[in-house]
């Protein structure tokens, strides 16, 4: 087997130093009634020509977003990664080395983490962020059981305008602490102040809020945080962080616990993950939070170097008393994201996002003049919007998808009222051109769909 | 004198990115936005009034600085990393370049099923190689790692208990338990309850049953425990916990040990989660992305987490209509990269291959206990599994700690093991070999290790300041508790 090193007369030689005829008699310990008789039910080692050939053919299966035009959003974008992320994230030295226990063989690790804690900082103006969760929906979970913690109370508003999926994630994972998630209807995709003002009590531990919301629609917070605020309760902003170069962060208008998803932030959309579950919050609740935190420190010489901190917050450590269980966690996607962030710099963060701002705006424009389509949902969008369709979703997808284009997200999978929709998302990557086919296909799809 | 520089220039500060930034410099262009007003029209309360203060590079000042900070690790294509429980084996380049296809990186997870019958397919044969090994009868692979797989397992009890009529209130574990499974107990709703290991560092079987009753929903165990020693009485403690109708759980952490040589499945563990990240050779990346699968019986099917790949005829689809589960754990459908290097993996290696590993795996770790057992105290001196655990309590009694010892293998290249873990021997230092390294580096280590208990005695002050030659020297982590300094920008 190429990955194992050791000869048969290495293992004779080392045998014998341990006293014992065979790897049998140190498998003693074990049962014989618990032995398996038999061979493993697998094929046998392939050559890793013949591996790539399996792997390659099931690739081929799949209609990538390479080979056609993506409109789907949702939590998970078609973002630009540039070239130099993937050369550098997968050098040896970030991808084989282990959680930095070890701080003064893991300084790489451990300034990118740091570097990458003041990145997400800036980005959502909040005073501490961590070293990643495993995702967006995850760090809500997260944020609503700190919330919990932090108010004594138990109850949580979640917004009908806020992903689905999130919800659902936090609902899974909050409710055996005795968490209840309720929402609050919208009202045409906007905060309805009606339902959010009835829902709001003495329980209440936290209102979350998606900025910009599932439909893609820019709302100014800061009335509702303080209102928030005033309950007692605490603000939870699912942040996009892509959009952080146009828009005022949520930190600005005094939201205590930011979260998002990271993914567009250099990372491939692989068909759901691994993704980078950023989390940030003011200093009052840093102590409580989730995963890990690196922080500075100077060594023996009076170097400056870097190490976890804050560590009696976690697991292996505080066991049963921690703030949560994450062990492993996305490094190497926060890594991405360092160096993402790094190449655009703020000029490319904030062109990036008028791109998608500017792509979004036209096709919502243009769909909008096509008879049968009605675009849903006013007020400013950032790179999402949904629109109704008179006709069936599947068959419009099908004739789109024949033609190499992925038109959006049948909005009836996520149960919200809105069957008969779906959710488009148009990034930076795409242009005037992929735009204008999109609309004459709708028209065509709908002119033939008449006929 | 060569040496001496090689040293300074290593360890020369590095820059924090924000320090290397200048106005102006530019790592990145943007293609020119589609015509449009809605930029301009978006309300002013709306838009960013200070730009973040991001860095501003060129591509290959970026590029120049991160690969700078990354000569600054110690990693498994470096040298040794016998980090105990953690499985620092070789991450093989192929499934990085797997990962990497278009074919799998390039697909949004809300792809009509249609469209993504090969990303299904890898899922698909994941979980059926993942049963065959493991001995259970259903997968899911949604958990991110094998805390949220220990999470997602008793999520799963609980609601089995639940439809049984009780929840129950408690969950055993043993006190060399990793410290994921307390953590995990109490977010999952139930009370810790800990087992005290017998002298021979197993389960104590009679202080279990005096403990068992029917308010235990679970015990958690790890096999081959943190001690890297195979629970020999697995049966009857299983059946002991199924007596009072709890549910067993296997920490698969250790999975390494037991690839093609016995199952927790056939064992009566009820489920048991696998990290991909160890035993299936994906890179830990410095801290993640991991994954863990979790893998059950029959009984515990209805309820996986939501949703679940099946075969239909021909083609694979995801099945939604599970009115038993437990909900989602994860926005979509898991770590899907990890699994494509996992499956890769798993075809290199074959059944064949597999049981190979855990052979080697297991010389490898005895053969480091009988060449270390003069120098170093081992408190269960018998044959061991994939791991061991030393003491440094002789090395203690000269004045020199376990700290001192992992610090002064960073002088020799290479990595320490676990140190002070599992709790219940003191000064521990646990040793994982992997299957991956040769007879020369561990003899190599074995020398080194035996200077350091030769220096323990001779010249205890040299372990004491050690390291010297990392690119820091021993970091003071209570200061950085103390002056919290956790970003670059303070204002």
């Amino acid at each position: 087997m190429r990955y194992i090193p050791n000869t048969p007369d290495d293992r004779e030689t080392m045998m014998r130093e341990i006293g014992v005829s065979s790897v049998e008699d140190l498998l003693k310990p074990i049962p014989k009634s618990l032995r398996l008789s038999r061979r493993l039910n697998l094929p046998n080692g392939l050559s890793e020509q013949d591996v790539v050939a399996a792997m390659t053919a099931m690739a081929r299966k799949n209609l990538d977003s390479v080979s056609c035009t993506s409109f789907l959003g949702a939590g998970s974008y078609d973002h630009y990664v540039p070239t130099a992320i993937s050369d550098l994230a997968g050098r040896s030295e970030f991808l084989t080395a282990y959680t930095p226990y070890q701080p003064e063989v893991s300084q790489g690790t451990l300034q990118v983490i740091y570097e990458f804690q003041s990145m997400i900082c800036e980005l959502f103006r909040m005073d501490a962020a961590n070293a990643s969760l495993y995702d967006g929906g995850t760090a809500l979970a997260e944020a609503v059981l700190l919330a919990q913690g932090y108010t004594r109370r138990s109850r949580i508003i979640c917004l009908d305008n806020v992903h689905p999926h999130y919800r659902s994630v936090a609902v899974t994972l909050g409710s055996p602490l005795g968490i209840r998630m309720d929402g609050s209807p919208h009202s045409a995709g906007h905060i309805s102040a009606t339902a959010l003002e009835n829902a709001l009590d003495a329980n209440t531990a936290a209102v979350v809020f998606q900025y910009p919301n599932f439909f893609g629609i820019i709302e100014p917070l800061e009335p509702w945080i303080r209102r928030v605020h005033d309950a007692g309760a605490l603000a939870i902003v699912i942040a996009d962080p892509i959009a952080m170069g146009v828009l005022e962060p949520p930190g600005s208008w005094g939201a205590d616990i930011v979260i998002g998803e990271g993914q567009a932030l250099g990372n491939p959309q692989s068909y759901g993950g691994p993704y980078l579950g950023l989390f940030a919050a003011s200093d009052k609740l840093i102590r409580r939070m989730p995963g890990r935190i690196v922080g500075v420190t100077r060594d023996a010489d009076g170097r400056r170097g870097y190490v976890l901190t804050l560590q009696t917050r976690e697991q292996h450590i505080r066991r049963d008393k921690a703030t949560s269980n994450i062990c492993t966690n996305e490094g190497l996607c926060a890594t991405r994201a360092a160096m993402f962030l790094s190449l655009v710099g703020p000029q490319g963060l904030r062109q990036i996002g008028e791109g998608c701002m500017q792509g979004c705006g036209y096709l919502r424009a243009k769909l909008a003049k096509v008879p049968g389509v009605e675009v849903l949902f006013d007020g400013p969008h950032f790179k999402e919007f949904a629109f109704r369709i008179q006709a069936d979703i599947p068959s419009f997808s099908k004739f789109m998808a024949d033609r190499g284009l992925l038109p959006g997200i049948p909005l009836k999978r996520f149960g919200m009222g809105l069957d008969d929709a779906l959710l488009v998302a148009v990034t930076e990557r795409r242009t005037a051109a992929e735009l204008d086919r999109y609309v004459e296909l709708t028209a065509s799809f709908l002119k033939g769909a008449k006929a | 004198m060569k040496r001496q520089q090689c040293i300074q220039s290593l360890q020369k500060e590095i820059p924090l990115v924000f320090e290397l930034s200048r106005p102006g410099r530019i790592g990145y262009d943007v293609p020119t936005p589609v015509p449009s007003d809605s930029f301009k029209s978006v309300p002013s309360v709306l838009r960013r009034s200070t730009p973040p203060r991001l860095p501003e590079l060129s591509e290959n000042l970026v590029m120049r600085h991160y690969t700078n900070l990354s000569v600054r690790n110690h990693h498994i294509d470096r040298d040794f990393y016998p980090l105990g429980s953690c499985t620092m084996k070789y991450n093989p380049r192929v499934n990085e370049h797997m990962a990497a296809h278009p074919g799998f990186a390039s697909l949004h997870p809300l792809q009509p099923a249609v469209t993504v019958q090969g990303a299904l397919e890898v899922m698909y044969r994941l979980s059926e190689a993942l049963k065959e090994i493991t001995g259970f009868d259903a997968v899911t692979l949604q958990p991110a790692a094998g805390a949220q797989g220990e999470l997602t397992a008793l999520l799963m009890f609980r609601a089995f208990h639940k439809k049984q009529g009780n929840p129950r209130r408690k969950v055993i574990i043993p006190d060399s338990a990793h410290g994921t499974n307390p953590a995990s107990i109490v977010i999952a709703g139930y009370e810790v309850v800990e087992l005290p290991s017998g002298p021979d560092g197993l389960v104590n079987v009679d202080a279990l049953k005096r403990i068992l009753n029917e308010d235990v929903a679970a015990l958690m165990l790890t096999n081959p425990n943190t001690l890297g020693l195979f629970e020999s009485r697995i049966e009857e403690i299983t059946s002991l916990v199924h007596g009072v109708g709890g549910l067993v759980y296997m920490d698969g952490a250790n999975l390494n040990a037991l690839l093609g040589i016995c199952r927790p499945g056939d064992m009566g563990f009820d489920a048991c989660h696998i990290n991909l990240h160890k035993t299936f050779s994906t890179p830990h990346g410095g801290g993640g992305p991991g994954s863990g699968p979790v893998a059950v019986k029959r009984h515990l099917e209805p309820f996986l987490p939501l949703p679940v790949v099946t075969r239909q005829n021909d083609l694979l689809e995801w099945d939604w209509d599970r009115p038993d589960s437990i909900g989602r754990v994860l926005t979509f459908f898991g770590n899907y990269g990890v699994h494509v290097r996992a499956l890769t993996y798993l075809l290199s290696m074959g059944g064949n291959g597999l049981h190979d590993v855990s052979e080697v795996a297991i010389l490898n770790a005895n053969y480091l206990r009988v060449k270390l057992r003069e120098a170093y105290e081992v408190p269960f001196d018998r044959p061991s599994m994939h791991e061991v655990v030393l003491s440094g309590d002789r090395q203690k009694a000269r004045g020199v700690r376990t700290t001192d010892i992992a610090k002064r293998l960073l002088d020799y290249g290479v990595h320490p093991p676990t140190v002070y873990f599992p709790l219940i021997v003191h000064e521990a230092l646990m040793i994982e070999p992997t299957e991956s390294e040769s007879k020369e580096t561990l003899d190599e280590f074995v020398e080194i290790m035996l200077q350091i208990d030769r220096d323990s005695v001779e010249n205890p002050d040299l372990l004491k300041a050690a390291p010297y030659t990392t690119p820091v020297r021993r970091l003071d982590e209570a200061a950085a508790a103390r002056a919290l300094d956790v970003r670059y920008f303070k204002d």
